[in-house]
């Protein structure tokens, strides 16, 4: 089966090796059949029309975050009703911020987001750099683990009743103080945490594939036949234990 | 004893705090270097710039030749190297070789060469404004701007403000030695006076299109994408926008007719104010001709001839790791440092072109001065040396390949491409 992928300003946001994030939906796709068609998605063209099974956007330096964010709002409602009607997103970084109803610059500035997510994100004055762990606050994986690496200035503020993706074991997290990071809504997910996330984290990458695929069905997500991940859960307990060593601490 | 005596005499117009910080400093280095901890390259210049960062000024100060800067996020090792190869018969030169490049490390280097006349200091992106601001350089030399460990440096645009606030500070005798070719920094040489902007001018020798991790591809003025007529190693090369007409700028001295030697050298016709030299470097790769180009303009700059340039060029030897060779037994062996993705993507199209050796071997750390975060590995285009495996294979002999999924599809369809096996749809 092809599973349509929009890949979001891939020119732009293309830091923090996010296509590792695609190379793994691809490769794990494959091993179960389905092919990945990925339509890049860049300023005005093409239009979001509801094909679309997964979204997946990235991070980019400031000046290029800026440069796409006006787009990326336009696009918002698209993208909201592309959520409503279960399409599956993933949104690393810059394009976490992104989503959320905006962005509050250190000088007071406003830039307006894509209003999918339940947050709004403020600039910090301290980065907050390093290895993360999550236990996973998602219902359909109670307890799972997430590692990643996290590198952001701004904190990101969920609003009161938000689902988060997970509890912060080590590191910062979403704002260095609630304990949370990352968000849920219907079947799209928002994270800071890459380097790149899904090699280390191959459940999060399935779950994410099994929504795409019954956006596509039209039929209930059904869990997909595991694969031989045995490298993948090393480079998963090399990251936590580098997080629980060395991540940052909560405020 | 005579040796801090000596001191005393020879730095003559130091203050009397100086002198007792460097000597002080100068006994911790030994001591370091005693007890067997590395070559106490930072140590003397920690415990100065810990004592009092003032000092860096005041030992700036007694170099009578004044004090030239190299920075860059790939090649300032290399550059400077070249430069002090160009500049060490003619002067006695407080260079940073081992790649000390922090306040400290400056410090350290000035501290430690007694009679030093010249500066040439490489410094890293981070520090350059402060050492600018204590050195007081003759000659600035600003290589590229790369994304490079985002956990430490933060992103492109931060380090170029800080470049902007600097060189708008530096006085305007000062010389400014640009690359032209990354427009970042030739940005930053706009409307200064003491310019030397160079570059490469070889069309036959540009990549095909920029790599997946390319900085700078939207113009610096307007945001509009730049179109490359050229690129040459990453986003460096002949830029234009269409937009609002911003270019790369007129080269005052400029590679020509680059022609490769292998993984042993490669040759070009440096063109500067002054004339033309074909020079043959000792070292491959069109991210080495930049470095030259660095290295030779700084040289213009402090009033070097020509063929004294070309000369210090060709003596050339590689800096520590960066295509280092040495021998063990009857074997050889290569190192090539690598710590980001341009600079990473630079050495495999080296490779490439020269001959990729039979056997490879990455490795990345994730220590601090590694970077923390290597997920940078992954933008690099790794895929050209699978290619070459099969030219490598003796005639007679198997290659064997342990692909992943996608990799196997991949290498598949390359096989596929040359007529080696049949599309999977018609097996």
């Amino acid at each position: 089966m092809e599973i349509r992928v929009a890949h979001l300003y891939p020119a732009y946001l293309n830091i923090y090796a996010d296509r590792g994030n695609i190379a793994v939906f691809e490769r794990r796709a494959a091993a179960r059949g389905h092919q990945l068609v990925v339509t890049p998605v860049t300023l005005d063209v093409p239009p979001l029309d509801g094909t679309h099974d997964l979204f997946y956007i990235g991070g980019g330096q400031d000046r290029e975050q800026a440069m796409i964010a006006p787009d990326l709002a336009e696009r918002g409602e698209a993208i909201r009703a592309a959520v409503d009607g279960g399409a599956a997103l993933l949104a690393v970084c810059g394009g976490y911020q992104l989503l959320g109803r905006g962005y509050r610059a250190r000088d007071g500035s406003w830039m307006p987001g894509a209003a999918l997510f339940p947050h709004e994100t403020v600039a910090g004055e301290q980065r907050m750099i390093g290895d993360v762990l999550l236990e996973s606050a998602l219902p359909e994986a109670v307890g799972a683990t997430i590692a990643g690496f996290e590198n952001h200035a701004g904190r990101t503020l969920l609003d009161e009743g938000a689902a988060p993706l997970g509890r912060v074991v080590a590191g910062y997290g979403n704002d260095g103080a609630s304990g949370y990071e990352g968000v849920r809504v219907a079947r799209a997910i928002g994270t800071y945490l890459h380097g790149p996330l899904l090699p280390r984290n191959p459940w999060l990458a399935d779950l994410l594939l099994s929504w795409a695929i019954a956006h596509a069905t039209g039929d209930d997500p059904a869990p997909l036949a595991p694969l031989d991940d045995d490298l993948e859960r090393e480079a998963h307990a090399v990251a936590a234990s580098r997080a629980r060593s060395r991540g940052g601490r909560p405020a | 004893m005579s040796e801090r005596a000596g001191d005393v005499g020879t730095l003559g117009r130091m203050s009397a705090r100086l002198a007792l910080e460097t000597s002080a400093a100068r006994l911790v280095g030994r001591l370091s270097r005693a007890a067997g901890r590395g070559g106490g390259t930072t140590l003397p210049g920690k415990l100065v710039w810990k004592l009092d960062p003032g000092a860096l000024d005041q030992l700036a100060g007694r170099l009578t030749q004044g004090v030239a800067l190299v920075s860059a996020t790939n090649g300032k090792t290399t550059t400077t190297a070249m430069a002090a190869s160009i500049l060490s018969p003619t002067r006695n030169l407080a260079w940073n070789h081992s790649g000390a490049n922090l306040a400290s490390g400056v410090a350290s280097t000035m501290l430690s060469v007694r009679d030093a006349e010249l500066g040439l200091l490489e410094v890293d992106e981070f520090a350059l404004p402060e050492i600018m601001r204590r050195t007081r350089p003759r000659v600035v030399c600003l290589g590229n701007l790369f994304r490079d460990q985002l956990d430490r440096y933060g992103e492109l645009e931060h380090i170029a403000e800080r470049w902007r606030t600097a060189v708008s500070a530096l006085p305007a005798d000062a010389a400014l030695v640009a690359n032209a070719d990354d427009p970042l920094v030739a940005a930053l040489a706009d409307g200064r006076a003491h310019v030397l902007r160079f570059g490469i001018d070889d069309p036959a020798r540009a990549r095909g299109g920029l790599q997946h991790a390319s900085d700078s591809k939207y113009c610096v003025r307007c945001g509009a994408p730049y179109v490359f007529d050229a690129a040459y190693v990453g986003h460096l090369g002949a830029y234009r926008c269409e937009s609002c007409g911003h270019a790369r700028p007129e080269l005052d001295v400029a590679a020509r007719e680059i022609d490769p030697d292998g993984l042993d050298g490669v040759s070009f016709s440096l063109d500067a104010p002054a004339g033309t030299a074909r020079v043959r470097l000792p070292v491959p790769g069109l991210y080495n001709v930049y470095n030259a180009l660095a290295a030779a303009s700084l040289a213009f700059a402090l009033g070097v001839e020509l063929g004294d340039v070309a000369a210090g060029l060709e003596r050339f030897r590689a800096a520590f790791g960066r295509f280092e060779r040495f021998t063990a037994g009857d074997r050889n062996v290569l190192l090539l440092l690598i710590k980001n993705p341009a600079g990473a993507n630079e050495a495999i199209s080296t490779l490439e072109d020269g001959g990729v050796p039979p056997t490879l071997v990455i490795a990345l750390n994730d220590e601090i001065a590694d970077g923390r975060d290597v997920s940078w590995i992954w933008d690099v285009d790794f895929e050209p040396l699978l290619e070459r495996g099969l030219e490598l294979t003796e005639p007679g002999a198997e290659l064997a390949i342990l692909p992943t999924y996608t990799a196997m599809l991949r290498l598949r369809a390359i096989a596929t491409q040359r007529g080696l096996t049949r599309p999977y749809w018609e097996s």
